[in-house]
């Protein structure tokens, strides 16, 4: 797929989302269209896993430590055919559904619970770490969001990870600078956290997070420096629908009927001037 | 003394135990948050080091880390003290571990009170409290080297999550050689008629000098192991609390949720059983070797006697 194409995809996706959470008037919206593009970028253009072979030997692993951006997820998985899309968009968010607000292992392609934060990176670095012994060929990436930086787990895991040297092991920052009671800033000040990794013997990316072509190069660039390596990805929290973007509440608002209805005519003028490039 | 009888540490048990399982075991490792000296671990690692993961003093992580190797396929053993595993590192218990079915097992060492004079930060008198509350968390606490050995025979072999609390004293032998271990069943050591005392870990060879010294006394008591803490042998435990009138148990453990408590809830709901719980009362504990607290909380063989006794006539 080139970048026009996963462009286009990251926009239906951001529809299909939009609709998921509208229709069940549930989901973590804002954070959901922040990670999107880096989804996208990692299942359709990055990662060596799909429906058929994942949980098999040299099959990447993707563990998504903010769990709760999980709508963007269950889109992905079901567009990819890891899942039945008539199934999600029926039961998401019912009763005995296993499409809840954090990812399970009941859904295919997810292969860790996880939600409460703080986990993903120590899971990472579990499965980096089996993948060397076992001399697997195989890489890990974990998304984590920038909230979530407060949890000390992580800077266990960092710690860890620095010091095995897991150059199997992808990290990512969903770094929209907002997290549910406000900035991140304002909330616990995690920045600047580009020192912080490199003081753990990381090395440390930056990009333009909702830049599909960058998000591309920078997660396909190899990493031959015998450390995990740490992409901070800066985006816009709600990226792709204007009445969402940049703002904290956002971080699990559903829209109403009116934002709604703006929303999807935003994306699909957004999806017409990608199909006139 | 007899070299079968020898008394030995559960660590040194577990470690030689492991040792031998990994001809066996291409996948088995140990997982340690420097805690290799105080889980009698060193043999291991220094013959090991390629199955050794050190975490560092970071127990979280190693729980975390551990279910991540476990997801590969490893068989991961995470060997903290028993009261950082089971308390700072509970919340990744129960996540990665249980809830993820991760096959890893923790094993808790220097468990309830045997860390003695360090005091309270390292006494782990809440573990199985916490633990047993973990769904599909499988919890067991061993009294003497038959018995781990042949639990770690089921342990090895098991793709469930479980935790193990063991201490650091030397065991005296309950059982012998051939002893086989069941996960769910609780073991009736010694049969009686006027009461039964239901005991664990390192309190279950006091409860057997106990019942042994009663019938000088010409009480007749049973004592019931229940080294399987979850899954509970409930069946067994409903039959003991209808046959008997009198039932005691005896834990080094906050008398809050540990053996006690679960025992009472089988009662209440299926028995007529009176049931008097011996542990460590809802209080730091008071300082002193694991001899002198035993004896002051009336957990030693004299101080169960004495309970058994004035229970049967009240």
């Amino acid at each position: 797929m080139n970048i026009l194409e996963l462009k286009k995809k990251a926009v239906a996706l951001r529809k299909r989302t939009w609709q998921l959470i509208y229709n069940h008037q549930n989901g973590h919206t804002g954070s959901d269209l922040s990670c999107a593009d880096i989804l996208v970028a990692l299942y359709y253009a990055v990662m060596n896993q799909n429906a058929e072979n994942i949980g098999q030997k040299d099959i990447d692993t993707y563990i998504q430590s903010k769990g709760h951006a999980v709508e963007i997820w269950y889109e992905i998985l079901a567009d990819k055919g890891y899942i039945d899309r008539a199934d999600l968009e029926k039961r998401y968010s019912t009763f005995n559904s296993p499409y809840i607000g954090h990812p399970t292992t009941e859904v295919k392609g997810m292969e860790f619970h996880t939600g409460s934060l703080g986990h993903g990176l120590g899971l990472g670095v579990g499965v980096a770490l089996a993948a060397k012994m076992k001399q697997l060929r195989k890489h890990i990436y974990v998304l984590m969001g920038d909230g979530e930086q407060a949890e000390g787990s992580i800077w266990e895991a960092a710690m860890a990870a620095g010091n095995y040297n897991l150059d199997n092991l992808t990290a990512i920052i969903d770094h929209n600078d907002l997290q549910i009671s406000g900035t991140t800033d304002s909330v616990m000040r995690s920045n600047p956290l580009s020192t912080k990794y490199r003081a753990f013997n990381w090395d440390v990316l930056e990009v333009n997070g909702n830049n599909m072509g960058d998000v591309v190069n920078i997660l396909t660039k190899p990493n031959d420096t015998n450390k995990p390596r740490l992409i901070i990805a800066n985006t816009v929290k709600g990226k792709g629908i204007s009445a969402a973007e940049n703002r904290a509440d956002w971080h699990h608002k559903i829209p109403t009927a009116t934002e709604y209805q703006a929303g999807l005519q935003e994306l699909d003028a957004q999806m017409e001037a990608l199909n006139n490039e | 003394m007899n070299k079968v009888d020898e008394k030995l540490t559960a660590n040194a048990v577990i470690a030689k135990t492991l040792d031998e399982a990994t001809t066996s075991d291409p996948d088995l490792i140990v997982v340690t948050c420097d805690s290799r000296g105080s889980a009698g671990l060193v043999p291991f690692t220094n013959a090991h080091p390629d199955r050794t993961i050190e975490m560092g003093i970071a127990e979280q992580n190693a729980v975390t880390v551990a279910a991540g190797m476990a997801h590969e396929g490893m068989h991961p053993y995470v060997f903290s003290p028993a009261s950082f595993l089971a308390m700072r590192a509970i919340e990744q218990v129960k996540v990665d571990v249980a809830f993820n079915h991760n096959n890893v097992k923790l094993i808790g060492i220097s468990g309830g009170n045997s860390y003695t004079w360090l005091g309270n930060t390292h006494h782990s008198l809440n573990d199985v409290a916490i633990t047993r509350a973990i769904p599909d968390l499988e919890v067991y606490q061993p009294c003497d080297k038959y018995q781990i050995k042949a639990l770690f025979k089921y342990l090895l072999k098991s793709d469930k999550p479980a935790y193990v609390r063991i201490g650091k004293r030397k065991l005296d032998n309950v059982y012998h050689k051939d002893f086989h271990f069941t996960p769910g069943k609780a073991k009736v050591i010694l049969p009686g008629k006027d009461v039964c005392l239901i005991s664990t870990g390192e309190t279950l060879y006091f409860a057997l000098q106990a019942a042994k010294e009663l019938v000088k006394d010409g009480i007749q008591a049973a004592v019931v192991d229940l080294a399987s803490i979850k899954p509970l042998d409930t069946e067994m435990i409903a039959a003991l609390a209808q046959k008997f009138n009198y039932l005691v148990t005896i834990e080094e453990h906050d008398v809050i949720n540990g053996i006690g408590a679960a025992i009472a809830c089988e009662v209440a709901q299926y028995g007529h059983a009176k049931l008097k719980i011996l542990g460590f009362p809802d209080e730091p504990a008071i300082q002193g070797t694991q001899d002198e607290v035993f004896r002051y909380y009336g957990l030693d063989t004299a101080g169960i006697k004495k309970s058994v006794k004035s229970f049967l006539s009240e």
